[in-house]
């Protein structure tokens, strides 16, 4: 059964300001192989004009794909999360995370298409700063895949 | 550091391949590190059992990679203005040291007001795309 297209527009609750800190974005880096010393060396973001230790760009993963989880787990909305799978990823920035930022998340339902008998829904997160500063948008769209979709997958070559 | 020099650019240029290894270390520090704890990136029993080959590796870690690729390139990661991958393919991540190899090239495509470049990413593994529509916009002084 296709989402029902009057979510679009639906805007979810601001999630719980998360704190970022320059021990987290260090394990982050250190896990993607990032030895840009901007990450763990305040000078060097110093040098950059940053005022502590930025994030990696995709950084914000860590709360924007916590925040899509609320909606896509919001029994109204009626997803099937286990047919969910991640499509496109994209960000727009203003600034990089910086150790000291505290940051939320405002998600926003952009748009409930059907293609092919799957639903794409494209999730826009607003990641701002507890004072009210735009860091970067999230842009998230989520393919849930149709029953008869992944029976078809199943038995093609 | 050093920066890439705006008027030295041209559309078409084809900036150096690297090669990024992928293994099930990787995939457990990002795991910790990201807080995505899904089950099929760390235990094969449960990635069979949804029909995947085997423990696959996060489609973040794999986009986040490229961003790695574009900013050591750009020189200060804050210069990157938008970035965008589509998940096309999984990367699958075998138990063995040399894990997954993930080939990432970028291509500058487009030379915009204000020293603004766009860089597409091609980005493979065992000769598949694995990310498409892969791009950054990256701000230049």
């Amino acid at each position: 059964m296709p989402l029902d297209t009057g979510f679009v527009g639906r805007v979810y609750p601001a999630t719980v300001p998360y704190g970022v800190c320059a021990a987290k974005i260090a394990e982050f880096a250190d896990a993607i192989g990032d030895e840009n010393p901007a990450y763990r060396d305040k000078s060097a973001a110093q040098a950059l004009g940053y005022s502590d230790v930025i994030a990696p760009p995709t950084f914000a993963n860590i709360v924007t794909l916590e925040a899509a989880y609320a909606v896509v787990h919001d029994p109204a909305l009626g997803l099937d999360w286990t047919r969910v799978v991640h499509g496109d990823q994209r960000f727009v920035y203003e600034r990089p995370l910086q150790a000291g930022d505290e940051i939320t998340v405002v998600v926003t339902v952009e748009s409930i298409r059907s293609m092919a008998g799957n639903d794409l829904i494209v999730l826009r997160g607003d990641v701002d700063t507890v004072k009210g500063e735009r860091a970067l948008t999230s842009y998230t769209m989520l393919v849930a895949r149709s029953a008869e979709a992944e029976a078809e997958s199943e038995v093609q070559p | 550091m050093s920066r890439p020099d705006f008027a030295t650019l041209e559309v078409g240029q084809v900036l150096p391949a690297q090669t990024m290894i992928i293994t099930r270390e990787t995939l457990v520090r990002y795991a910790g590190a990201s807080g995505d704890f899904n089950v099929i990136h760390w235990s094969a029993r449960h990635a069979q059992a949804v029909g995947l080959p085997d423990v696959i590796a996060h489609g973040n870690l794999t986009m986040a990679l490229g961003a790695r690729y574009v900013t050591t390139w750009a020189g200060d990661p804050g210069a990157l203005v938008e970035y965008g991958v589509r998940f096309t393919k999984p990367v699958v991540v075998p138990d063995t040291d040399a894990g997954a190899q993930v080939e990432i090239v970028g291509t500058i495509v487009e030379l915009g007001d204000e020293n603004k470049v766009r860089v597409d990413l091609t980005v493979t593994c065992d000769g598949q795309k694995v990310l498409t529509q892969a791009r950054a916009w990256i701000q230049l002084p």
